[in-house]
């Protein structure tokens, strides 16, 4: 019994500890809950006073507002877009990547390897004016293709595809060497079934970048029509309160945040790898 | 064909192609233009002049560059402790694996994976005079009103709040996987010295994950010093410039007044001062363990 009581848990952490988290973790939902309330709730009846969110009536009201609102359901979709588009194409790009520089030998790999993990400490200011520049000279501003574009150059995806494939035993792509198959059929067929995992991870990672992304739509996306929902969002928040009411804007952050928050739920598991993963190692 | 598989050849380089065409034209080139760009006056119809470092002058002698540069560096200076200190507060009182702390670690990362947008709404709600959460819990307890994002003494603080809410996961995260590497018989040594359990977190625990906390102090060093969103949707960087920070700055120049070379010479500014506070961690922790050994 009294070993157990040391076991390695015992001496890490300990009850009081985690009451005290426990009570942070309430300061930290208290705003969320704050905000579901005000959008159960009827406008009007909040101008009067935000009291009125500890009691009845509640409604849904401000949701079906959001539903017949066409521009908030158009930011939605451009952000689906987005989101979608930057999430295939990191992952496309850095399984390739990854592939080659983790399995194949070719000329100026490890320089190129090195100059690529460069690119992961440029922050997106010290390029954000001159790349503003570029899509005005080809037009892209304002399109779907100028908005997932950018993001593709991130560094992160390939390092991170690039340490799965090495984490691949050897033998087995050399099994598929003696059946004399092609290098682009051993990464297609052999070896990219095998990062499936990876690649959920990565994708996941991705779409919720993609999804909250801010600096570049505010700048790239002017036209309302072609807002992705963080810069509508923003763009309602200017004109707060007054116009649409608490309850309304409340409503608005809650389904805006509704598919990163799925997202959050059924792929928790894939999502702390890929936090913490590509950076513990 | 196996030798060929693990010869080097020029074809096998195709599979980076895409990637790196991407990586040149959008990351490489623009790094090298605006750098050019930062050297030369810009007119928004086209046409450069090359003027040298006049666009560093005038920003190192704009007192509203400076101004931005000093609430970076204070909001650095506080919110980085902050998140690694709270991070590993919670990441100690939450490794275990009941449902109890499972459920708050979810809690606590929850927020990560929100948009800065949704943050600062959030927050300013929680914030407004009269109707807000903590106007109620102010009024609650007869405490005389504060406004939050419209004093200057405040309003940085509340862009801060706002900020550890929304980055604690990260942290968090990071400290509990560091945690779990740590060899088990290490404590069943200590079990066996008796050992207090602040002797053990400290000769044992935070030892053991330091390059951990280094490295969590760098990411956040290397974000939190590029700020902009909150500050942005939650004060627009007021009242009177003082929750104004850096990148807000080079958004103001660049994209607001389209003074495109000062704008451009401003974030290689910011760029050089991340890369040195960066270095700066860095080299003090590993001069650190060179004296420590």
């Amino acid at each position: 019994m009294k070993a157990l009581n040391y076991s390695p848990e015992h001496l890490t952490s300990n009850r009081r500890l985690f009451w005290i988290a426990a009570l942070l973790g309430l300061i930290m939902m208290a705003p969320v809950a704050w905000i579901i309330g005000l959008s159960l709730k009827d406008n009007a009846e909040l101008l009067k006073g935000t009291e009125a969110v500890f009691s009845f009536p509640y409604t849904m009201e401000n949701y079906a507002n959001i539903l017949k609102s066409s521009s908030v359901f158009g930011w939605f979709m451009n952000s689906m877009i987005v989101a979608v588009g930057q999430t295939f194409g990191v992952l496309l790009l850095s399984s390739l990547a990854g592939y080659a520089f983790a399995r194949l030998e070719f000329p100026f790999r490890k320089t190129i390897f090195i100059i690529v993990l460069f690119g992961l400490a440029v922050p997106e200011q010290a390029v954000i004016i001159a790349r503003h520049q570029m899509f005005n000279w080809f037009d892209l501003h304002n399109t779907h293709i100028g908005l997932i574009l950018p993001n593709l150059s991130s560094a992160f995806g390939v390092f991170l595809m690039t340490q799965f494939f090495r984490a691949i035993p050897k033998e087995i792509d050399e099994a598929a060497m003696l059946d004399n198959t092609s290098t682009f059929r051993i990464f297609w067929k052999v070896l990219l079934p095998l990062t499936l995992p990876a690649q959920a991870t990565l994708g996941i990672f991705t779409f919720l970048q993609a999804w909250n992304d801010y600096w570049w739509p505010l700048i790239s996306a002017t036209k309302s029509d072609m807002y992705t929902l963080t810069i509508g969002i923003a763009s309602s928040q200017t004109n707060f309160a007054q116009s649409e009411g608490l309850g309304f804007l409340g409503a608005q952050a809650i389904f805006a945040s509704l598919p990163v928050v799925l997202v959050y739920i059924f792929f928790q598991r894939h999502i702390v790898t890929a936090v913490s993963g590509g950076a513990v190692k | 064909m196996a030798e060929s598989y693990r010869r080097s050849r020029w074809s096998n380089g195709l599979f980076v192609v895409p990637y790196l065409s991407v990586f040149l034209t959008l990351l490489v080139f623009p790094l090298g233009w605006g750098i050019w760009l930062s050297l030369n006056k810009v007119d928004l119809f086209g046409g450069e002049r090359f003027i040298g470092l006049k666009n560093y002058a005038r920003v190192l002698s704009d007192p509203i560059f400076g101004q931005a540069v000093k609430n970076t560096v204070i909001f650095v200076g506080v919110s980085v402790p902050t998140l690694v200190i709270l991070g590993l507060f919670l990441a100690l009182a939450l490794n275990k694996t009941t449902k109890g702390s499972s459920f708050l670690r979810g809690v606590f990362f929850a927020s990560s994976i929100l948009s800065v947008t949704i943050v600062t709404l959030i927050w300013r709600i929680v914030f407004i005079p009269n109707d807000g959460l903590m106007a109620l819990i102010f009024e609650y307890f007869g405490w005389q009103p504060i406004g939050f994002l419209s004093t200057t003494g405040w309003s940085l603080f509340s862009v801060g709040v706002a900020t550890v809410w929304w980055c604690i996961g990260l942290p968090m995260m990071l400290f509990l996987a560091a945690l779990q590497q740590i060899p088990k018989d290490l404590y069943e040594a200590a079990a066996l010295d008796n050992a207090s359990r602040w002797r053990v977190l400290t000769r044992i625990t935070l030892p053991s994950i330091k390059s951990t906390i280094m490295l969590v102090a760098i990411i956040q060093v290397v974000m939190q010093f590029q700020l902009f969103g909150q500050a942005q949707l939650m004060t627009n960087g007021g009242p009177a410039g003082s929750s104004r920070p850096i990148v807000m700055y080079i958004y103001e120049v660049g994209f607001l007044r389209w003074d495109i070379g000062m704008g451009a010479a401003a974030s290689q500014v910011l760029f050089l001062i991340i890369l040195c506070a960066a270095m700066l961690q860095y080299w003090v922790s590993t001069r650190k363990e060179e004296t420590d050994a």
